[in-house]
Formats: C-alpha cells, structure tokens, sequence
C-alpha cells in the first residue's frame, strides 16, 4: 500500500476534554490494522484506519484480561461497523461507540478522532 | 414382595455377538437384575474381529476393542479372561471351565463363533503355517514374516483377499491359491470375479485360480517352504495362510447332547433358544431356523437382540424372533470395493441381469431383476458407490430404470438416485438394522444436526460404516427440510468455503484480500472491512501460494500485514500481559552448545523466561514488542531463524536419537527430521502441522501422534499421517510403508499440499482426514495412486514453496520500514510500555497481572 505524498503530512487527532491532540502522522498507520498511542496522562489509545479511510480510536486496554492490547487486534465489519477482535480471547469491540459486541455488559471508551494538519505532534514525553 | 432370587446368565464366548448380546442386556435393563458370567476363552475382551486386518495398518489391539470403558464394572458382569467352557451339565445345569471354575446357571448362551477350516492336507500344522481369525493369529503372523519373502494363502474368498492384502502389506511377495474358478465365489459371479482378478493382479499379486493345495512341503527343520498344487507345479513360500471358510464351533454343544445341524451348527428356533429351552445359541455357531449358518456380523447381532428380547420376555413379556437375515455385504478388499446384496446369483425363477462391465477398469456392476421390475439383488466390483443406494432399494422398483442405475455417474446417467426416493422402512443401516425413519426421527424428533450426533443416537453407521456417506445425504435432506439453511460459507463475508477460495485465488491469480472480498464476498460484505475469520484464512492461502500466483513471499508485505492474525503480525506469540514469547527454530531437536549458549545469553540480557518446550526446543518468554527487533538480531546473527511458533505454518518435526546412537535404530532418524523441518518451514496451512520422525518402531518420537509423522524400517520409511494430540488426540493412520528417503519426500509434498488445497480453516488433518469424502482411502488414491492425476501439479508447488523460502526474521531485522511497526507506542517509539511488567518466580520471572475474572468467549477461545 503506497500513500500518496499529500497524504504523508496529514495527521490523526484526537479530542481530548476541549483541546485537540496530534497523535501522529496518517502515514504510519495501516488500513485494517491499529497502533497503540501514549496520552499526556499515561492513558493507552488503539488508533485504527478503516478500509474506507475513516479513522478510530478507543481505549487500548483489554477489560477481558487487564491488558494493554487492543491495537493489535483484527479489524473487521460486522453490519457494516467496524470493529477490533481482542488479539486475546477474541471478545471484538465497535470502533465507533467502544461497544463490545459479544457482551453488552461491557464496553470501552470511545474518541473522536480527525486527519488535520495543523498541531505539532506531542513527542509523548509526557509520560 | 417376596425376595425374588436373583436370576443366573452364563454366557460362553466374548466375541462380537456375545458383547452385543451383553449390550442388549443392559439396555434392556436386565444386567441389573441378573448375575451375569461370561467364560472367553481369548486372552482378551471382545474387539472387532471385522476390522482385525486394520490393525496392519496401525490400529492396536486396544483400539479394537469392543468393550467401552468401565461397561463390565458398571453392569456387574464378571468375565473370565483365558478361560474357556469344558463342560456342560444340562441336568445340573452348570458350566465347569479350563481353570476348573464351575457355574451354575438358569440360562446358557453360547456364543462361541466359528473355527477357521483348515484342509487336512500334509503338514498343514508346520511351523509357518497359519490362520486368520484372532488377533493373535496376526500377532503370531506378523512374528514370521519378518524372516520370511514369499507368503501363500489357501482360499480366495473374503477373508483370504483380506489375509492376503496383510500378506502383501507386511512386504511378501503374496500368491492367493484358490479351489473355485473365480475370486470369492460366494459372493460375486463369473463377471464379478473377473473384474476382482484384473485389478488384484494389477496390484502385484499372483492369483491361481480353479487350482487345489495337496501337500506343504517342510524343509530339514520342519519349516513351511512351499506347497504342491493340484495342477502338478510347486510353489516356493516361506509362510501359508489357511483361509478355506469357516465352521461353527458347536463341539461343547454337541458334547452337551444338544441338537446341531447335519453340516454344523447349533439348532435353534425363532427366538434362538436350542433344543434345550434353558440354553440358547447365538452368532456364528447357530443354525437359524431357516437352516442357514450367518457368517456375518449383522445376523448375529440381530441374534443377539433376539435372545435378550426373549431372555427379557421370560422375565416379563414381548419377544422378537430372527428367521434369517440379509447376506448383503460391502467390503473394500485391497482397495478394491466389492459388495453384493440381496439374491446375487439371479436364483429366483424369471429374473433377468442387467450388467454393466468395464474389465479395462476393473468394473463390473450386476443388478437382478424380478419379473415385475423389481429389485431382487446386485453384485458391485470396483465402484460400490451406489451400493448404499441400492440395497434398501431391494424388493421395490426402482424410481430409475435399471439400465441407467448401472451406468458410471458421467456416462449418461442422467439423475443420480438420492436417499429421498427411499420408504422410511428402508433399512439404512444393515449393521444395526437402523431405517430410514429412525434416522429422519433423530435429526426432526431427537435435534441431532450433524452425523456424528445421529450416530451416537440411532449407532447407525457404528459398524461397518458402509452406510455413513447415504447416512450424512440423509441428515442434510432432512435438516434442509427443516428449514435449517445449512450455509457452508466461510465466514459472513464469503459464501464460499475454504477450500473454493483457495480454488479462486489459485485459478485466478488473486493477490489482493481486498479484490477477493469486493469480486467474490457476499453482497452486504462487499467494499468492508471483511472480519477476523476470512482475514487470516486469505492471508494464509494467499501465502501457500504466493511463489505460484506471484504474491511477495513476505507475510507482512503491504496490504497481506493487515490480514495476519495478532501473532503472525509481530512474529511472535502474545502472551497474557501483552509481551511476546519468541522460538526460534531448532530443526528435529538437534542443537550445537554454542547455540545453546547464545540463547542462554540472549535470554540473561534480557530478563526472559526460558522453558524447553513440548516441541524439543526453546521457548523464551516476556519480550515487550519493542525488544523483539534487537533479540532477533541477536539470535539470526547466530543462525537462528524463526520457529513459525506463531503461525499456521510447519511447527516442528521431532526426532529421536536413531541409528547413529541408539542400539536399535535402523535409519538416521536426526537427519530425516532436519530435512523435513528445513524443507517445509514456513509452509502456511490451514492449521498448525507437525511432524516426528523415529528411528525404529519404539517410536520414541511419537510420530503416530503427528499430522505427517515417519517411523523407520529395516527397508526404508512408514509414512504415517493424520496423528493429532491435543484434546481430540488420534491415532495416525499408515499411508506408505517401506518408502526409499526419495520417495517418502515426495509422497508428503504431495500429502501436504492436497491438504492445503482441500481443508477448512483450523481443520487439522485428524479432522479433515476423518471428514473428507472416502477418508483415508480417498486420500491415498490422490497422493499414492495419482487417481485425479493432480500429483505433478502438488509436487510442483511445493517446489515453489521450497524455492521461495525466506525467513523471516532476517527479512524483518534487515529493513527500517518493517521494524517500524515494532513499537509500543506510535508517537513515543523510545518508550516501554509501563504496563507490561513481572514478579519474580523460581529463579525467574512470571507476568504480574492485575487480578481480573477472564471471561473466555465460547468457541473462539485460545486459538
Ligand atoms: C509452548 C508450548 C507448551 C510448552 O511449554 O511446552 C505450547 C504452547 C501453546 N500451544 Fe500447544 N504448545 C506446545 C506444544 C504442544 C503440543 C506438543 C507437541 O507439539 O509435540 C501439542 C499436542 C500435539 C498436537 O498439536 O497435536 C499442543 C497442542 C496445542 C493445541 C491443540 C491442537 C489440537 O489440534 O487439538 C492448541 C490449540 C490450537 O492450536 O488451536 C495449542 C496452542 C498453543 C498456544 C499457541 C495457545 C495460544 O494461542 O496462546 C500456546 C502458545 C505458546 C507461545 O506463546 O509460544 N497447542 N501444543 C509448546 C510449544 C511447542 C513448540 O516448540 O512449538
Ligand atoms: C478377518 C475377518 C474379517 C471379517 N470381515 C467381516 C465383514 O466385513 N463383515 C461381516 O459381517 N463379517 C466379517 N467377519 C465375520 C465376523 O467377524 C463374524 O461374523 C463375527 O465375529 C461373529 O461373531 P461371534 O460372536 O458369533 O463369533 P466370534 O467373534 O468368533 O466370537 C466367538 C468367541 O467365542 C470364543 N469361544 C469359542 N469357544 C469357547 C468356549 N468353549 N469357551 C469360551 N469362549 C469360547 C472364541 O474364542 C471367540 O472369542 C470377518 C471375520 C474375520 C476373521
Ligand atoms: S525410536 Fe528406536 S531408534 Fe529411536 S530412540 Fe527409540 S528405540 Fe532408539
Ligand atoms: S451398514 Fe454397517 S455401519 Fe451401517
């Protein structure tokens, strides 16, 4: 998968409370698949890119088994949402709304995520 | 209520019938109520004398038994091994054994089978002479052949087809002597018998037919070293099989004074009680009361269900009788198929024969006619496909005209005959007289949804199982009915099944998941995401074959990286806490100190817990994802290369110490496993495959528990395949004997590579053997016997696998691009993931995970 030159300026950024955060460049994720990311607070979020080039993140812990794992789970649609199967115990959780889809009692926090190019990327030396 | 006394059933005999017959007890409830003895006079518990010559290729005798668990305990039955009847005393009413026990009963039955007749001609009880009945008969056979080349067998009837196909698989060369002028005169006719010969001679046996046995001729020492024929030759062999047919074994019964037939057998009447009504006879030793001796298995079964019935009655009420039975039979006879059912032989007045004879193939197909157009009987040689068709099918017209139920599928047989168009009271199943309505009712009535399941339920197709390919038809018709839509696609993505994806993929040149999914998903999937089945399951058979349709060999390149499942993606196995365990390859177990030491090191550096694993090699647990790269470096700098402990891919190939060091070692079982390993490394499949090779049959390497395991012989090498440990563990099943070390690597490429074409996802080859239409036998025609001729095509690409080997690791470690993804997080590369942390533990270290209730998503757990 080549990514057109424009392309590799655009970056991911997440909401987080008022303030928008640069992640990273767009460049360096893989549709179908996700990267973990570091928040200023020591958080983990699972950053995704779908086939259609929408991008997602949610909460990179596994509530299943405790751990930091979410990003490296399989991405899939199911009705046409897309979600991350747990790279564990394969529990799959929909990118959009954080919902796992296999137990309703449990879910995971959801961001708002957007492509821009405008904030410096946060080294993550806040953590 | 008064005590009543405990009634007494002395059972002599523990072959098939007499553990049907104790079965049919304690179904009937009546083993709690009786005390129960039986006298057996073989060293062991009932087992499955049909399947006896199966034990040649690989089942043990424990595997044959017919007696399940802790059934005797649990029903109270005593049995008396090594220990068989003497005498009889009618008046008394007792039963005196060997060992000198005596037993008083109420009721006796005998279920003492037949003897194999042996014809009194000269020396017939020298050393190297034999019969073919018990198992250990085939022990004491096997024991000889091993110093001996050439092996006869007198009588060319069932068994002695059987005995000689056992002749012929222990490596002699094998003649087949027979009196009649044709090949199993009972059962087939003068065409049949024709058709037998050509393919059997084909196979590299010599029969002599309409010839007679006068004399085995004995060296100095008394040893068998040939045999004078009727027609005045001699032939030279070493060992003589003695299968001539079989006599009820009625001595005790006749000693007893009760009634047996002119020509044998004991007499008894519809509910098989003898001429004694306290005594009843069953199976092979009893003359039924239309005067026939039954020398199969559904008879004497039927036999059994009867005299439980009437044992049952005399306690209560209701009974059963048994008349006579069906002779029909379905046999596969060194690979040949041959059944015959109904009145073979055409000996009703009027009837006509419809035959149908290919001699070029070896096929032959004869159906009997009644005046009326019914049925009456058949003889099938070669293709007894239809067989399970035709035989319920006996005594109506046939929804076809005759002509057309003959003919090859192919050639101009229009409809082919499905179970639909069978009664309900067509019986099925011969073998336990299973019809066609109680299997309907076990799917509609008992909610069975798969074969397996209406097996257990109805024990339809536990025989013989020359019923289960009509039996799976019949479930599937019935589940359909049912409006149960059986989807055999994939995943919600592809309708398709593995298998035709791979048939796609290979014949249209597809690299692309993501063309596969828009050209060939279902409508609502196409353009998505696809899902965590179908991803995989393409990745992996866009890898087997990526040399061949020109895919990049690499798993991780481009768009292939987002298919791979969470360990194929990092090259590594996840663990529990999200760090990494690492296993690099160390081919059949063999490693040299410095490497040892090397991973020793690797290990100190960076904290990692080590343990041998079950594979003989090295496990090294608690690498973050970020430390992968540099541990690799290290490793492949030594010569290490990825192990594939995470992928569906060659895992190991296990040796044992062999020829070079172990006294009894016949072949270098270190070397044959090192090349394997080395050859197949990297193979993507279906599921995980490995493999063992031992050096002599101790079989130390446990090959048989492998899906392609090799054990080594005085001649070369077996080829076992389709072993499985795990939580279903089986057994495997022996492919090829005697293979030269050429010949052994060509038949498991072709093996291999008929798997990756055909399995489902995570099937392993235990399940897809056992699932694949016409199982093992099926399997060896494709890969041994070239039957679809496809085998230059499977060896072909598994040279291109060989060719375009890469490992891994190396590719990995060698381009900035693809370490990239080997971080923790992507905006902080330098920083460790604070999460992933560990606690000492003996000496070394364990995850350190927050307490939490792991909820396991059923069916898709630990995979
Ligand atoms: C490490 C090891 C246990 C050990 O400490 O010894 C092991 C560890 C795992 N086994 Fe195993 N198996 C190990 C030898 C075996 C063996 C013994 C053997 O190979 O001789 C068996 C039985 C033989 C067989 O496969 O038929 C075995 C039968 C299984 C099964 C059941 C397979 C089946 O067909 O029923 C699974 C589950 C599966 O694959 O679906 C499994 C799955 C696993 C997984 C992959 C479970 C998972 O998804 O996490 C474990 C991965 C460990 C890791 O992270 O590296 N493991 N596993 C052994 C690695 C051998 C190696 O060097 O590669
Ligand atoms: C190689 C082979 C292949 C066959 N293939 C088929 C086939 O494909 N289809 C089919 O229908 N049939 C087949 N048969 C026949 C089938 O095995 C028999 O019909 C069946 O075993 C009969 O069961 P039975 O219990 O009557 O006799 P058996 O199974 O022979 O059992 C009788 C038992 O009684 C014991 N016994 C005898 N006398 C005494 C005594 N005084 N005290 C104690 N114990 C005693 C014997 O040792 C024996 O263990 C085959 C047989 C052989 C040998
Ligand atoms: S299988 Fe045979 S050769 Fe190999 S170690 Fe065991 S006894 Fe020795
Ligand atoms: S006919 Fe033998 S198992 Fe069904």
């Amino acid at each position: 998968m080549t990514i057109a030159p424009e392309k590799t300026d655009t970056q991911v950024q997440l909401r987080l409370g008022g303030e928008w955060l640069a992640l990273c460049s767009l460049s360096l994720l893989t549709p179908g698949r996700g990267v973990a990311a570091l928040l200023p607070d020591g958080r983990q979020v699972a950053v995704f890119l779908g086939r259609d080039g929408r991008s997602y993140a949610i909460d990179n812990r596994d509530p299943f088994s405790g751990a930091q794992v979410l990003s490296r789970g399989l991405v899939g649609s199911s009705a046409g949402r897309p979600f991350v199967a747990s790279p564990l115990l394969k529990q799959r959780f929909d990118l959009a709304s954080g919902d796992c889809l296999d137990d309703e009692s449990v879910s995971v926090t959801s961001y708002e995520v957007r492509l821009g190019t405008d904030l410096a990327v946060d080294s993550g030396s806040a953590a | 209520m008064p005590a009543m006394p405990t009634p007494a059933i002395v059972v002599v005999g523990h072959g098939m019938v007499g553990q049907r017959f104790l079965e049919a007890l304690a179904e009937r409830g009546v083993a709690e109520r009786a005390r129960i003895v039986v006298l057996c006079e073989e060293p062991r518990a009932a087992y499955d004398r049909v399947q006896l010559t199966s034990y040649f290729s690989g089942r043990t005798p424990d595997d044959l038994s017919l007696v399940e668990g802790d059934f005797m305990e649990r029903h109270g039955i005593e049995l008396h091994l090594d220990d068989p009847a003497e005498t009889i005393d009618r008046a008394a009413r007792t039963v005196t054994s060997r060992a000198g026990r005596t037993f008083t009963y109420d009721t006796l039955v005998l279920a003492t089978g037949s003897y194999p007749f042996v014809p009194p001609v000269p020396n017939k009880d020298a050393a190297g002479c034999f019969v073919y009945r018990t198992i250990e008969d085939l022990l004491a056979i096997e024991e000889y052949a091993k110093t001996a080349t050439t092996g006869a067998v007198v009588g060319g009837g069932l068994l002695g087809l059987e005995a000689a196909g056992a002749l012929k698989g222990l490596g002699l060369k094998t003649h087949i002597v027979e009196f009649a002028p044709r090949l199993m005169p009972v059962q087939v006719d003068d065409g049949g018998g024709a058709a037998l010969l050509k393919t059997i001679e084909r196979m590299g046996l010599t029969v002599h037919t309409g010839t007679g046995t006068q004399e085995v001729t004995v060296d100095e020492s008394g040893a068998v070293n040939g045999m004078a024929l009727s027609d005045g030759s001699v032939l030279a062999t070493d060992l003589v099989v003695f299968s001539a047919g079989v006599r009820p074994r009625d001595q005790l019964a006749r000693d007893a004074g009760l009634a047996v037939g002119g020509r044998g057998g004991i007499v008894v009447d519809d509910q098989c009680r003898t001429s004694d009504p306290a005594v009843f006879a069953i199976g092979e030793c009893a003359l039924a009361s239309d005067g026939r001796v039954y020398g199969l298995v559904a008879p004497g079964y039927e036999m059994a269900e009867t005299a439980a019935a009437a044992l049952e009655g005399s306690l209560e009420g209701d009974v059963k009788s048994f008349t006579g039975a069906d002779m029909s039979t379905k046999l596969k006879l060194l690979g040949v198929d041959v059944a015959s059912f109904g009145d073979a032989h055409g000996a009703a007045d009027g009837c006509l024969d419809v035959v149908y004879s290919d001699s070029r193939s070896g096929v032959y197909k004869k159906l009997v006619i009644g005046p009326d157009g019914e049925l009456l009987g058949g003889v099938l040689v070669g293709d007894a496909d239809s067989y399970g068709m035709l035989r319920p099918l006996t005594g109506s017209v046939p929804p076809i005209s005759p002509e057309q139920l003959v003919l090859p599928a192919g050639l101009g047989a229009p409809v082919a005959l499905g179970p639909s168009s069978l009664p309900d009271d067509a019986v099925i199943c011969s073998c336990h007289n299973v019809t066609k309505g109680t299997i309907r009712g076990a799917v509609t009535e008992h909610s069975c949804t798969t074969v397996p399941e209406v097996k257990k339920c109805t024990k339809a197709g536990t025989g013989c199982g020359s019923c289960v390919k009509v039996l799976g038809q019949l479930v599937n018709a019935e589940l359909e009915a049912s409006g149960v839509e059986v989807d055999k696609g994939l995943c919600g993505c592809f309708g398709q099944t593995r298998q035709e994806l791979y048939e796609i993929v290979r014949a249209l040149r597809i690299t692309s998941y993501a063309a596969l999914l828009d050209s060939h998903g279902r409508e609502a999937a196409k353009g998505g995401n696809g899902c965590e089945i179908c991803k995989p399951t393409v990745g992996s058979i866009i890898a087997s074959l990526a040399p061949t349709i020109g895919a990049d060999g690499y798993v991780l390149e481009g768009e292939q990286a987002a298919l791979q499942d969470t360990n194929d993606h990092f090259l590594a196995n996840m663990q529990k806490n999200g760090s990494y365990s690492i296993v690099p390859r160390i081919p059949g177990g063999e490693i040299t100190p410095e490497k040892l030491i090397v991973i020793g090191e690797v290990a100190r550096d960076y904290g990692l817990y080590t343990k041998i694993t079950g594979g003989q090699r090295i496990d090294l647990f608690g690498a973050r994802v970020d430390q992968l790269p540099q541990i690799w470096a290290r490793l492949v700098d030594a010569g290490f290369e990825s192990g594939h402990a995470y992928g569906k891919a060659l895992r190991t190939v296990k040796s044992c110490v062999g020829q070079t060091w172990c006294r009894y070692g016949v072949q270098d079982s270190v070397k044959m496993a090192i090349d394997l390993e080395l050859r197949y490394r990297g193979l993507r499949s279906p599921h995980k495959l490995k493999s063992a090779v031992s050096g002599c049959q101790r079989e130390c390497a446990e090959a048989q528990s492998k899906d392609f395991g090799v054990i080594a012989t005085a001649n070369g090498w077996n080829l076992y395949v389709g072993g499985n440990g795990g939580a279903t563990p089986r057994h495997a099943d022996l492919l090829a004997q005697d293979l030269s070390d050429a010949e052994l690597v060509r038949l498991i490429d072709r093996f291999l590579m008929f798997y990756i074409r055909t399995a489902d996802r995570l099937e392993r080859t235990s399940t897809w053997l056992e699932r694949i239409d016409g199982g093992l036998g099926h399997v060896r025609d494709v890969v041994v016997h070239d039957s679809l001729g496809i085998c230059a095509e499977l060896e072909a690409l598994m040279a291109d696998h060989v060719a375009g080997y890469r490992d891994e690791w190396a590719e990995t470690i060698n381009d900035p691009e693809r370490l990239r993804r080997f971080v923790s997080f992507v905006n902080a590369p330098e920083v460790p993931d604070p999460t992933v942390k560990f606690v000492p533990e003996r000496d070394q270290v364990k995850p350190d995970l927050p307490v939490l209730q792991i909820r396991t998503l059923e069916g898709t757990a630990a995979r």
